[in-house]
């Protein structure tokens, strides 16, 4: 393709294959519903924390998914466990455990046991 | 004959427990806050003094609660308890009746028929001797009943019982084994000598007549002997710390001493006073809704007794409280699971023989704080005087509908309120307790004192019975804390509020966090039989069930709580009623999803039957300093 002049912006890839996806796996494997996300963002339109700040749960799980872990370390404290996005979502993911099980593994990470 | 070598395994147990028993209440009375000491030394020598020991006989023997809920199980926990409790008085009183001399060991007692084989044989001698035989076959029925519920529960009206430990499993059967042993022991020593009473002697007899009483009698003598050695030596390691513990726990409650939200001595005994008694399970919704027994209350407090990992049973739950409801020893249940969901709270497993006798303390490790907050981007506070605060909560905004009928009344009813969450508050910081996180709970806390504070209010009315809970418990704020049914109640009474009756059935749906959460029980019916026809359910206050939407439980899926939520809905709706009332956002939102009735919160049924006489239409916003003079909620 490089031949072609056709060739992959650095700052736009999304490299499956290298990125770091244990966080994801972990949660998928202890909360299968994280998989049935549609990324559709009710619970990014009704949450407490969206009301201050940026915090978007839709943006979280797609990063989480990619592998770009950094930026949900830093914003995932943010969330106040209310429960809103787990009553309106519909594909009933249990998006409380979600964040549970992410910050869990933040801090597994840090002693590298995930 | 004074001595005999058997008895020498019973000497052992008895002493051995006895002198435990007092190693433990000093330990555990040493490990007890300052002011609980002080409350215990004022409950033992003060008035609740005789409640506690008329709480003894009515629950530790008599088993009353357990009778009440389900008299056959009752009856089989009264037979061995205060059977045997009556078993062991009469016995110390004819040993020291009819024995050589007064104030004998227990021994005497306990063994009496081998040491005077020929006692009982004509008048008042012999009615005792029925009195004992009594006793014993009343033992033995209840003992019948223990054994045919280990294999089929349901004999005693129990769906499932609990699963037992090895070692609860060897004191089981030492347990199982004293009575008849005794019974054989006591028929073989009657049928030698021709004594005995209906029971010891009418089996003595038959068994004479074609085997060696004499000779048969000593081996079960023996075994009688072992077997409650064996019993009493195994006794703190099993579940069977109940019975001494429980003792020591009606003590220390009625002084006044309660949980609280920290680990202690008091929690301590609560755990080890569980008897395992399995009625927890059938309480549990998980179990009948969703098929889960491994986490009832029961298994997390023998996971705590045995120091194994309890963090899945502690999360796996409701919190509904309904164990709580049930539990015939009064245990509460649910601050000790709140207890151990909090981040740091550690069970170190006891190694070697002499920690399990002596466990120590549970160690908490407290996280680390960096000084970081989590919550920073919080906005500033606004200072503006009111009266009434209104707070809605998270949940309630997600059910406009309860909003703005909260909005209509306060408005109707001419209160001067403020709508402090109006445009979205911050949470009331229970999700995260319940999710075991206190130190980023006490920011939000914090930040909501400081909201309420500032107002200068003097009554804050909530609609959500998750917020209610945390702030009357959790925010030390110097301010009547009010449900909106509370609320409502006060504005009916006052006469503020005009309401019309609706001619329309409703059932009632007890929120947990509102009923046993928080005792507010009567007000939500009160306000529904003033507008409404309020009917029955089976399923009425502390017996209420959960919605299933409860922010206690992370682990189940939505599909485990929408069988909750249907199951409930199916049994509150059974009468086919117009509308099903609750006064919780949550409870609503969960339960409209599962039945076909109309769900609506008591705000918005009182707010339907708001008298407004024709032509005059109350102006929005006219008699409140709130923003919505600017933008009235009740159109919105």
């Amino acid at each position: 393709m490089d031949k072609f002049g056709f060739s992959i912006l650095k700052g736009r890839h999304i490299d499956y294959d290298s990125n770091d996806r244990s966080v994801a796996d972990y949660i998928s494997s202890k909360e299968p519903s994280f998989n049935v996300c549609i990324e559709c963002g009710c619970c990014t339109a009704t949450c407490t924390t969206g009301n201050f700040t940026s915090f978007s749960l839709r943006e979280l799980q797609i990063l989480l998914k990619r592998g770009e872990n950094d930026k949900v370390h830093d914003v995932i404290s943010k969330c106040m466990l209310c429960g809103k996005c787990t009553l309106v979502c519909p594909r009933g993911v249990n998006t409380r455990n979600v964040i549970t099980l992410a910050r869990e593994a933040f801090k597994l990470k840090i002693k590298n046991a995930v | 004959m004074q001595f005999d070598p058997f008895i020498i395994p019973f000497e052992i147990g008895i002493y051995s427990i006895i002198l435990y028993a007092v190693a433990r209440s000093v330990i555990w009375f040493r490990d007890l806050s300052r002011q609980d000491k002080l409350r215990l030394q004022r409950g033992f020598f003060g008035r609740s003094f005789g409640k506690s020991i008329r709480e003894i006989f009515m629950e530790s023997l008599i088993h009353r609660k357990i009778l009440k809920a389900n008299p056959r199980l009752g009856y089989m926990h009264m037979s061995l308890a205060f059977g045997w409790f009556l078993l062991i008085l009469f016995g110390t009183i004819e040993a020291d009746i009819f024995g050589e001399k007064h104030l004998n060991p227990p021994y005497r007692a306990i063994f009496f028929k081998f040491f005077n084989p020929d006692h009982g044989r004509t008048g008042f001698e012999a009615a005792w001797s029925f009195l004992m035989d009594f006793l014993l076959a009343f033992i033995l029925s209840g003992l019948i009943l223990a054994i045919i519920k280990r294999i089929y529960s349901r004999v005693v009206g129990m769906k499932r019982t609990t699963k037992l430990k090895p070692l609860d499993k060897v004191a089981l059967i030492s347990l199982w084994t004293i009575f008849p042993s005794r019974l054989l022991a006591e028929s073989f020593t009657s049928g030698a000598y021709g004594t005995g009473s209906f029971l010891t002697g009418s089996l003595g007899s038959w068994l004479a007549s074609f085997l060696p009483a004499n000779e048969m009698a000593y081996p079960f003598w023996w075994l009688y002997s072992l077997s409650l050695g064996t019993f009493f030596v195994l006794l703190p390691l099993t579940r069977y710390m109940h019975i001494p513990t429980e003792l020591f726990l009606i003590f220390a409650r009625n002084s006044g001493i309660t949980t609280g939200d920290k680990a202690g001595a008091f929690t301590e005994m609560q755990i080890y006073s569980c008897s395992s008694c399995g009625i927890c399970i059938d309480a549990c919704q998980l179990n009948f809704s969703n098929g889960i027994t491994t986490i009832q209350s029961a298994y997390l407090l023998k996971g705590i007794r045995n120091g194994t990992d309890v963090k899945d049973i502690a999360f796996n739950c409701l919190m509904c409280g309904r164990c709580d409801y049930k539990c015939p020893v009064g245990i509460e249940l649910t601050p000790i699971r709140m207890i151990q969901r909090r981040a740091g709270e550690v069970n170190k497993a006891g190694k070697g023989l002499w920690k399990k006798y002596f466990p120590d303390k549970p160690a908490v490790k407290l996280p680390k704080t960096n000084g970081r907050h989590t919550y920073n981007f919080l906005p500033p506070i606004p200072s503006a005087k009111t009266e009434v605060l209104y707070f809605a909560g998270c949940m309630t905004h997600l059910t406009p509908a309860i909003r703005n009928s909260m909005v209509r009344i306060l408005d109707a009813s001419g209160v001067k309120y403020k709508f402090i969450d109006e445009n979205g508050g911050v949470c009331c910081g229970r999700p995260l307790m319940l999710a075991g996180q206190d130190k980023e709970a006490r920011e939000l806390i914090n930040f909501n004192s400081k909201l309420i504070l500032k107002s200068g209010a003097q009554v804050l009315v909530t609609s959500c019975p998750i917020c209610y809970k945390v702030f009357r418990e959790s925010y030390y704020l110097n301010i009547e804390v009010l449900h909106h049914s509370q609320f409502i109640k006060r504005l009916i009474d006052d006469g503020t509020l005009k309401l019309n009756f609706l001619r329309k059935r409703v059932v009632y749906h007890t929120p947990c966090d509102l009923g046993r959460g928080s005792g507010v029980y009567q007000e939500p019916r009160d306000v529904l039989s003033y507008v409404s026809q309020l009917q029955k359910t089976d399923v009425d206050d502390g017996n209420s069930l959960c919605c299933g939407g409860s922010l206690g439980n992370m682990k189940i899926s939505y599909h485990q709580k929408h069988k909750i939520a249907t199951d409930a809905a199916a049994a509150l709706t059974k009468d086919h009623p117009d509308i099903l009332a609750t006064s919780c956002p949550l409870c609503k939102k969960t339960l409209a999803a599962a039945t076909e009735t109309k769900v609506a919160d008591i705000a918005e049924i009182v707010a339907e039957a708001i008298y407004a006489p024709s032509g005059i239409k109350p102006e929005p916003g006219s008699q409140s300093t709130t923003l919505h003079s600017q933008r009235p909620l009740s159109r919105v």
